[in-house]
């Protein structure tokens, strides 16, 4: 399963992805149509992107009564029905992160469906902030980034025994 | 009817009334002059008698976007301003990235026209459809990075806003314009219009969108130049790993690159301020203006020493050089805090750091008195720099109010105004003519006095070395091609930097694909030309003529002491009459009717 991966840290603020986002949903540009959201720290210049993390346990979905919202096990994402919504706005603050919310005008839900597979915002990302990639190899990438730090450690450690 | 990239409306604030209008953007205008650079200069050209005083309650000043800002088009982050400039007395036009430019966008309006003057300080608001003038006289007095906050704590956590500092409320002729206190349209001396109009900035929300004509064929054009961008080898990857700086070293080994006041053009220690150490001592992150895949912007911090724990956004090629090799300097962390103060008081930082390498001469030369320097003024010195330019930012003793008005009006006062590294009274950005002959006949034409990119031919000349750069011939037809090519850019609302990868061409498809206007690479460089023929007309009514078009007699009699570049001089002479010529201006570089009628610049 494929998910969306944020890396704050590399992220410069373009907010390519919102306007990527609102085009690929609406066909016009607007950011407050966008499902992703960049967030700008203007006391240090830094810059956070913030999106919908499909969550297993997905409150949204469980506190739709018209299961508008659905945790779809084959996508792993949460699927949303416009047709289906009346618009209470339970999800909006059911979700712990800010993702699920209204558009421009105030009145529609929108979220993130990752784009069925090949997220616009991730395609114009430039500093690779955002990236689209398998579960497994995320966490497989970090346990080698882990064992790598570990084996600096392990010589380190090893001096401290011989002498 | 216009069907995308503009808003099509106009916000008009005349801030002696307190009257606000929204106006229609006039299609034929568009057409004609695109936004941004081209309409603005149309509306100061028809609007503001180009012989008033720039401080003046006449006086105008617009803020404008293009069509393609508040879209995906790479880099379209950029707000104009453009009135008639107080430092040069031209028609001026200053542009910042960031993210202002789409917000004005996204609350409905291409461009806002502030005219007339307040009694009291105020801002601007605007937001979902509220546009009103707000009492500023709390806000007056601040830093632009703590004017950007209150703003933002007054109007919404969100806004974007622009705003100007001590040193424009105070009307120096170096004040610049800046946006969330870290992006400058700095030159030309725009903030000091603002500060005479009592006008401190424009906090602003958007909530519309921004419509494209042709949306799938738009969607194409993005992905295209993108994939350009992506493969030049500055916009592609260079910017974003030294930023702008990496030009220190590129420069510098041709001997292009001034030092102490122009007194030469290679600098030994040219390695302590490159991009390359700039990223190994103080870069924390990138920064990118809106949309923009370069991304060339630095965030940095200093680390050690006096200024530990400084920071803020930046520095750029511009203005290492200006602060550090045009001052003999090669302390980069005072670089630096210089850097970050031009910014906090809202000051253009080259021509603060070109004003202060001519204070240093003029003191050295002992034209400037000592009784008149609170400290030596020396080349070299770090800490004589950061203290030169707190004194020109609050204007303190003799010294600071005269340092305030530019390297010309100084020099001119201490009787020696052939040290003034300036044209048309605007001081030089970071490339020495004598070893680059385009850029001279460049920084000699500029219709805002000395500049870099009203015709970056440095990307031709030494960049890309597609032309020889130490040869006259043909530089005419490229300082020309240059010149339009950017008058038209700067209209579209795209960054200057896309054009290291992306041809008229690919612009001119952007623009066709978001407003469903026809535009060819022809029609789009034509546009260019018809800009800045409408600017040489607002400067011939405003006095400048042929004598004007020229440089210091340092370029054009001394020849370069050392570098790579030794014994050049600059024979603008070689250049300008064939200038003239390729322009269609006569000998004194008036446009002649023939050129007028071509441009469509005669039924105005």
């Amino acid at each position: 399963m494929k998910v969306l991966i944020l890396d704050p840290l590399k992220c410069t603020g373009c907010r390519a992805c919102e306007y990527a986002c609102s085009f690929e949903h609406t066909g016009t540009f607007n950011p407050l149509d966008s499902r992703i959201e960049v967030s700008n720290f203007l006391e240090d210049l830094s810059f956070v992107p913030t999106l919908c993390l499909q969550c297993e346990k997905a409150y949204c979905a469980e506190v739709c009564p018209t299961s508008a919202l659905t945790k779809n096990d084959q996508t792993g994402v949460v699927d949303f029905d416009k047709e289906k919504c009346i618009g209470c706005k339970q999800c909006i603050i059911a979700c712990p992160w800010g993702s699920v919310k209204l558009n421009h005008n105030g009145k529609e839900i929108i979220k993130c469906d990752n784009c069925n597979g090949e997220p616009a915002c991730v395609k114009v990302c430039k500093a690779e902030a955002l990236t689209f990639e398998e579960v497994e190899d995320v966490v497989l990438a970090k346990q080698k980034r882990t064992a790598v730090l570990l084996k600096e450690i392990g010589k380190d450690l090893v001096k401290g025994v011989s002498s | 009817m216009i069907k995308g990239g503009f808003k099509g409306k106009i916000l008009r604030v005349n801030l002696t009334s307190g009257e606000i209008r929204v106006e229609d953007l006039k299609e034929d205008w568009a057409k004609k002059f695109i936004g941004g650079r081209g309409y603005g200069t149309k509306i100061i050209y028809d609007e503001v008698d180009p012989t008033i005083d720039p401080l003046s309650e006449k006086n105008k000043v617009i803020i404008a976007t293009g069509p393609l800002g508040g879209t995906l088009a790479p880099s379209s982050g950029r707000t104009m301003v453009i009135t008639k400039g107080p430092l040069t007395g031209t028609i001026a036009c200053s542009n910042a990235g960031g993210h202002f430019g789409p917000a004005l966008k996204h609350a409905g309006f291409d461009l806002v026209i502030i005219e007339g003057k307040a009694k009291e300080p105020v801002y601007l608001w605007i937001y979902k459809g509220i546009t009103e003038l707000r009492p500023a006289q709390d806000i007056w007095g601040k830093s632009t990075d703590e004017s950007d906050k209150i703003l933002r704590e007054k109007t919404h956590p969100l806004a974007e806003t622009m705003e100007i500092g001590p040193a424009g409320e105070k009307q120096s002729l170096l004040a610049n314009v800046m946006f969330n206190g870290h992006r400058a349209a700095g030159r030309t001396g725009v903030g000091a219009v603002l500060g005479s109009k009592n006008f401190k900035g424009i906090a602003v929300r958007g909530n519309q969108e921004v419509k494209v004509a042709e949306p799938e064929e738009f969607r194409e054009a993005v992905s295209k130049t993108r994939e350009i961008l992506s493969k030049d080898a500055f916009s592609g990857g260079g910017a974003a790993m030294l930023g702008t700086a990496m030009l220190v070293n590129v420069l510098n080994s041709i001997g292009a690159f001034p030092i102490k006041n122009s007194q030469d053009a290679y600098f030994p220690e040219a390695e302590k301020i490159s991009g390359e150490t700039l990223r190994e001592r103080n870069l924390i992150r990138n920064e990118a203006c809106a949309e923009c895949p370069i991304g060339c912007g630095r965030v940095t911090v200093i680390k050690e020493g006096k200024y530990k724990g400084a920071q803020g956004g930046g520095p750029e090629y511009e203005s290492v050089w200006s602060l550090g090799a045009m001052c003999g300097i090669s302390d980069l962390d005072a670089v630096l805090m210089a850097n970050y103060l031009c910014d906090k008081y809202g000051m253009d930082t080259i021509s603060a750091g070109v004003t202060v390498a001519c204070a240093m001469e003029l003191y050295e030369k002992g034209y400037l008195p000592q009784e008149d320097a609170p400290f030596p003024l020396t080349f070299g010195s770090g800490e004589a720099l950061v203290e030169t330019i707190k004194l020109m930012g609050e204007q303190k003793e003799k010294l600071g109010k005269l340092l305030a008005q530019g390297s010309y009006r100084l020099a001119e006062y201490y009787k020696h105004p052939e040290l003034s590294m300036s044209v048309k009274k605007q001081e030089f950005p970071a490339y020495d003519p004598r070893g680059v002959k385009g850029i001279g006949l460049q920084f000699a034409t500029s219709n805002r006095g000395a500049c870099h990119v009203r015709g970056y031919t440095i990307a031709a000349e030494v960049l890309s070395g597609a032309v020889d750069r130490l040869k006259y011939e043909g530089k005419a037809e490229l300082v020309k091609t240059f010149q339009d090519l950017t008058a038209a850019l700067d209209s579209t609302g795209i960054c200057l930097f896309t054009t290291f990868g992306l041809g008229g061409g690919d612009i001119a498809l952007l623009l066709s694909t978001a407003t469903g206007f026809q535009v060819g690479e022809k029609e789009f460089m034509q546009i260019g030309e018809r800009i800045w023929n409408l600017e040489r007309l607002f400067n011939l009514k405003a006095g400048f003529s042929r004598k004007d078009d020229t440089l210091p007699p340092r370029i054009l009699k001394e020849p370069i002491k050392s570098g790579p570049s030794k014994g050049e001089i600059e024979e603008l002479d070689k250049m300008l009459a064939d200038y003239y010529k390729v322009r269609g201006w006569d000998n004194d570089g008036v446009p002649g009717e023939g050129k007028l009628k071509e441009l469509e610049l005669m039924v105005d």
